[in-house]
């Protein structure tokens, strides 16, 4: 948990945060609505005798009570999908419409990408992207698993990705959950901050910056960008949108989330971030009893 | 009709036999033909969506945008299996669309259904419909739901759900 003492003057009540990243978490799935009504979960649930929690928020995420998700009757009809609480964030800030084009750019292992096609209620052409062809092959399976064919799965670095193969030349929405160091996965995780270092933050970072300013590029005028991480560390957070902000046509916009949170950074160490950035959600681990995470929605200017 | 099935990338199938080019290739007609005659699945269900061929005879449902041909991991989901006798759906596309169907459902009571999904075979004699591939089916939250596929002959079921997506339920 030492990682963690650099957040202890940005983050409230920092004693209540440590005692919730020490907690492990319970296990949450989401009702993937392309195969099931969430009433016809709960019911297939209730038969099944899965104990279920609703979350406030969002009626799709379910708090189950048991110790094998995978082994539901739900799960293998693919009207559930075991998906953290907070990862199922980005997509409803995304917020995607039946009929768009949608790119994922690292979409692997495919919770949030079959998210975004269920949103759309599998309407459209979701591009979902990864750039590790290993775990393409959990993309595709979860998204046949789960009947998500409005899908198309590519395997190539977000940073110089081409849509010349395509018959369009910009998506309407792009979701970044770019890789990061994970801190907020700790819960979940126990060994995630086990080889934390700054250098490696500052190496993914670089990454980060790569993949946010080519998203915007692949996004039309006008369009939505979604910037999200599940750690902590400003440097992958406010610093990857604050460059964004100042080398690509784009600015941060406000987004409703029935979650507590706390507003992005507007400084971290030396650096003064633009004050929009207090528009971004910070959710840490005790504010919900979730993992950790970062989202901010961007508007894509020209 | 002198191309050859590239393996390498996905082909829009040909609307009609007067519209294919490659030798082999099932027509989208024949494709919505079979679901309806085998499984009494309404060929409107089909019109949003379009088939391609990505390795010799795997067809795959996508209701996205993409020119043809196209070179990429994945477009929807995998359907079918033709290029041989007889045509297999895959599970992951029986639960999807089973829904829609009317024929060659075999409708499990619970047990008999965890046993589907487990992968085992299983004496059925009482079934008097078509043999071989069937839908798997058992009733769940209140309505009837499909399991996968099976393959009946000779009075047994054999679960045909793939190893990675049965389960110990």
């Amino acid at each position: 948990m030492e990682p963690l003492e650099r957040y202890r003057p940005i983050v409230d009540d920092f004693e209540a945060f440590l005692a919730a990243c020490e907690r492990p978490l319970g296990n949450a799935v989401r009702v993937n609505t392309i195969k099931a009504s969430v009433e016809r979960t709960l019911a297939a649930l209730a038969d099944d005798g899965v104990a279920y929690e609703q979350a406030d928020w969002n009626p799709r995420v379910l708090r189950l009570e048991t110790d094998s998700p995978g082994s539901t009757w739900t799960s293998f009809h693919g009207f559930t999908h075991g998906q953290e609480e907070v990862s199922a964030v980005p997509p409803v800030v995304l917020d995607p419409q039946p009929g768009e084009r949608v790119w994922d750019c690292c979409a692997a292992p495919g919770g949030k990408a079959t998210q975004i096609a269920a949103l759309m209620n599998d309407r459209g052409t979701v591009v979902a992207n990864d750039n590790n062809l290993g775990r393409i092959s959990a993309l595709r399976f979860n998204a046949e698993r789960l009947g998500a064919t409005s899908l198309a799965v590519t395997n190539d670095d977000a940073r110089n990705y081409s849509l010349k193969r395509f018959s369009f030349d910009a998506f309407d929405r792009t979701l970044v959950d770019a890789p990061c160091s994970c801190e907020g996965t700790i819960r979940k995780n126990p060994d995630a901050l086990d080889n934390w270092t700054e250098d490696h933050i500052s190496s993914v970072a670089g990454i980060q910056k790569g993949i946010l300013r080519r998203a915007i590029q692949a996004t039309r005028e006008d369009g939505t960008v979604v910037y999200s991480t599940c750690t902590f560390a400003p440097e992958e957070n406010e610093a990857v949108v604050q460059h964004a902000l100042e080398n690509e046509p784009c600015r941060v916009v406000d987004f409703d989330l029935g979650l507590d949170y706390s507003p992005g950074l507007a400084e971290w160490d030396d650096e003064t971030f633009d004050s929009s950035l207090e528009r971004a959600a910070r959710i840490y681990p005790h504010q919900n009893d979730t993992g950790g995470f970062f989202v901010a929605k961007l508007e894509v200017t020209a | 009709m002198s191309d050859e099935n590239d393996g390498q990338r996905f082909d829009r199938l040909p609307a009609t036999d007067a519209e294919r080019t490659v030798e082999g290739r099932a027509t989208r007609e024949a494709v919505v033909d079979y679901f309806d005659e085998r499984f009494g699945i309404p060929p409107e269900t089909f019109d949003d969506y379009t088939f391609w061929e990505k390795g010799a005879g795997k067809i795959w449902i996508y209701a996205g945008e993409a020119p043809t041909p196209l070179e990429i991991e994945a477009i929807g989901m995998t359907c079918l299996r033709t290029r041989q006798e007889h045509w297999k759906p895959t599970t992951d596309f029986a639960q999807r669309f089973g829904r829609h169907a009317s024929d060659c459902v075999i409708e499990l009571d619970r047990e008999q259904a965890r046993r589907f999904a487990a992968g085992e075979d299983q004496e059925l004699d009482w079934w008097d419909g078509d043999w071989g591939y069937l839908i798997g089916a058992h009733e769940i939250g209140g309505e009837l739901e499909p399991l996968g596929i099976g393959l009946y002959v000779h009075g047994e079921l054999r679960s045909v759900v793939p190893k990675g997506r049965q389960r110990e339920l």
